[in-house]
C-alpha cells in the first residue's frame, strides 16, 4: 500500500527507541491498515505505560486513522491510559458484587486521605488509582489489585494502611 | 423525500436482498416493504409518524436516541425501528401505551441529563429536541437534572460549540465523516462522561482536519452547534443538502 507507506514517512518521526520499533513492528504486520488501530495502541500502552498525545497522533498518521477516532479508542478503553501511571498501581473492583460490598466506601476513604479520585496520580507520582468493572473475583468481593496482586475481602483500614506504607516508600509493603 | 431509504453507507447490509419484498402489518394497517428496508423507512412510506432524533435522511443508522422504539409482537423487547429491518408477518406497533410511556421517559432522561434550559439557548424555536417535547406531550420531567459542567468552546472562527446542549445524537459525527469525509468529530470517553470532540480533544479552532464548512452546525438538532453572530430568530438549520446526497448515495449503491 504505498499511500500508507507515504503517510507513515510523513508522520514525526519518533525517536530510534527499541520501544518504537515494537510499535512500528505491529503495525508493519498489519499492513498499515486502520483496523490494526487498536492493536497497535495496546502495544504502545505496553510499551510506554500510557498514550501521549505524540503517540497518539503518530499512530494516526501511520494506519490513516482520523486523530478525532484514535483519540475516542483511546478514551473508551479503560485499559488505555493517557496520563504516565504512578509508581504503584491501585485497583478497585466497582462490579456488582463489589459495589455491594462496600467498594464505593473505599474509593471515598482513599479520596479522602490522597486526595485521589478514580483514574488519577498523586502529586508525588507514587500511587495511580484506578477502577474495573469486575475482576472476576466475585467471592472475594469487595476486591482490589495492588501492584498486579490480587487481594480480597478487602476493608477500608486494610487498604488506606497498604497505600499508606506505599506514599512512605515502605518496601516491605 | 423519496421511498427508497435504506441502511445506507457503512453500516450497509449484504445479508438482505433489495429486491424480495414482504408484507407485514404496522398499526393494523397491511403494508408492504422491501427487505432491505427498516420499520421506520416503511412506517413514513406509509404516512405513519415515529418521532426520531438521531435519524436524519442522508446519514448512517445509528440508532443512538431510541425515541424511535416500537413494539413488535412477540418480542419481550422494544426496538429501535430506524435499525430494525421489516421481516415477513411482523406486526409492529408504533403507539401503544407502553410505546408512548417509554419514549416519554426516554425524552426526559434525554433532558435531564444536560443543561437543556430554552430560554437562553440560541436554538429557541428552532430545535428538534424542543419539538419532540412538544410532540410528545412532555409537561415536565420526572427524573432529577444532573446540571452537569461543561465547557462552551467558541475558538473556532465561525462556529461555536456547547456542550451543554449536546444530546449525542452523533449527526456532526456521521455528516462529517460520511459526507464533508474530514471526520474532525468523534465522541470521547463512554456512558454518562461521553463527550463530542474535535480531532484531539482540542479547541475546534485549532483542529487541523476541520475544514470549515458548517454541515456539523446544520444537522445540530439542538443548540449545541451554532454560528457565530446569529440571533436566536435567525439560528435556522440549513438541511436541502441532505436529499441531494442521498439520492447520490443509492446511485452508488445501484
Amino acid at each position: 500500500m504505498p499511500t500508507a507507506r507515504r503517510a507513515a514517512d510523513a508522520a514525526p518521526k519518533p525517536s530510534e527507541d527499541r520501544r518504537w520499533r515494537l510499535v512500528n513492528r505491529t503495525m508493519r504486520l498489519h499492513g498499515h491498515k486502520p483496523d490494526a488501530l487498536i492493536e497497535t495502541l495496546h502495544v504502545v500502552q505496553e510499551s510506554f505505560g500510557f498514550l501521549d498525545e505524540e503517540s497518539l497522533r503518530y499512530v494516526a498518521a501511520a494506519l490513516q486513522v482520523p486523530l478525532s477516532r484514535v483519540y475516542a479508542v483511546a478514551t473508551f478503553y479503560h485499559y488505555f491510559s493517557l496520563k504516565p501511571p504512578g509508581v504503584h498501581t491501585c485497583v478497585i473492583c466497582l462490579g456488582t458484587a463489589c459495589y455491594i460490598g462496600g467498594a464505593s466506601g473505599i474509593l471515598e476513604h482513599i479520596q479522602e486521605t490522597h486526595g485521589i479520585a478514580p483514574g488519577e496520580t498523586t502529586a508525588d507520582q507514587q500511587i495511580s488509582l484506578v477502577t474495573a468493572r469486575c475482576l472476576g473475583s466475585c467471592g472475594l468481593a469487595p476486591a482490589g489489585v495492588f501492584d498486579g496482586e490480587v487481594a480480597g475481602k478487602l476493608k477500608p483500614e486494610t487498604v488506606l494502611d497498604k497505600l499508606g506504607r506505599w506514599a512512605r516508600h515502605d518496601h516491605d509493603a | 423525500m423519496t421511498p427508497t431509504e435504506t441502511l445506507t453507507g457503512k453500516r450497509h447490509r449484504t445479508d438482505v436482498n433489495p429486491m424480495r419484498v414482504l408484507t407485514l402489518k404496522m398499526d393494523g394497517q397491511d403494508v408492504s416493504a422491501r427487505e432491505d428496508e427498516t420499520l421506520l423507512t416503511v412506517a413514513r412510506q406509509n404516512g405513519i409518524r415515529i418521532p426520531t432524533l438521531c435519524h436524519l435522511n442522508g446519514l448512517s443508522e445509528r440508532g443512538a436516541c431510541r425515541l424511535c422504539i416500537v413494539e413488535i409482537k412477540g418480542q419481550a423487547r422494544l426496538a429501535a425501528a430506524c435499525v430494525t429491518l421489516a421481516r415477513q408477518d411482523m406486526e409492529v406497533s408504533t403507539r401503544s401505551p407502553r410505546v408512548l410511556e417509554f419514549r416519554r421517559r426516554i425524552l426526559e432522561l434525554i433532558f435531564s441529563e444536560r443543561n437543556h434550559i430554552c430560554a437562553v439557548c440560541v436554538s429557541n424555536g428552532h430545535c428538534d429536541l424542543q419539538d419532540l417535547a412538544v410532540e410528545l406531550g412532555m409537561t415536565h420531567v420526572r427524573y432529577e437534572y444532573m446540571y452537569p459542567r461543561h465547557e462552551v468552546d467558541a475558538s473556532h472562527p465561525r462556529f461555536s460549540v456547547d456542550h451543554n446542549r449536546c444530546v449525542l445524537c452523533l449527526r456532526c459525527v456521521r455528516v462529517c465523516d460520511e459526507v464533508e469525509g474530514a471526520h474532525t468529530w468523534d465522541i470521547m470517553r463512554r456512558g454518562i462522561a461521553a463527550r463530542v470532540i474535535t480531532d484531539m480533544n482540542q479547541p475546534w479552532g485549532t483542529a487541523a482536519s476541520c475544514t470549515g464548512c458548517g454541515k456539523c452546525v446544520e444537522v445540530c438538532p439542538t443548540g449545541a452547534l451554532s454560528e457565530k453572530g446569529r440571533s436566536v430568530a435567525e439560528m435556522k438549520k440549513g438541511r436541502e443538502f441532505l436529499p441531494y446526497l442521498q439520492m447520490m448515495r443509492r446511485d452508488e449503491l445501484h
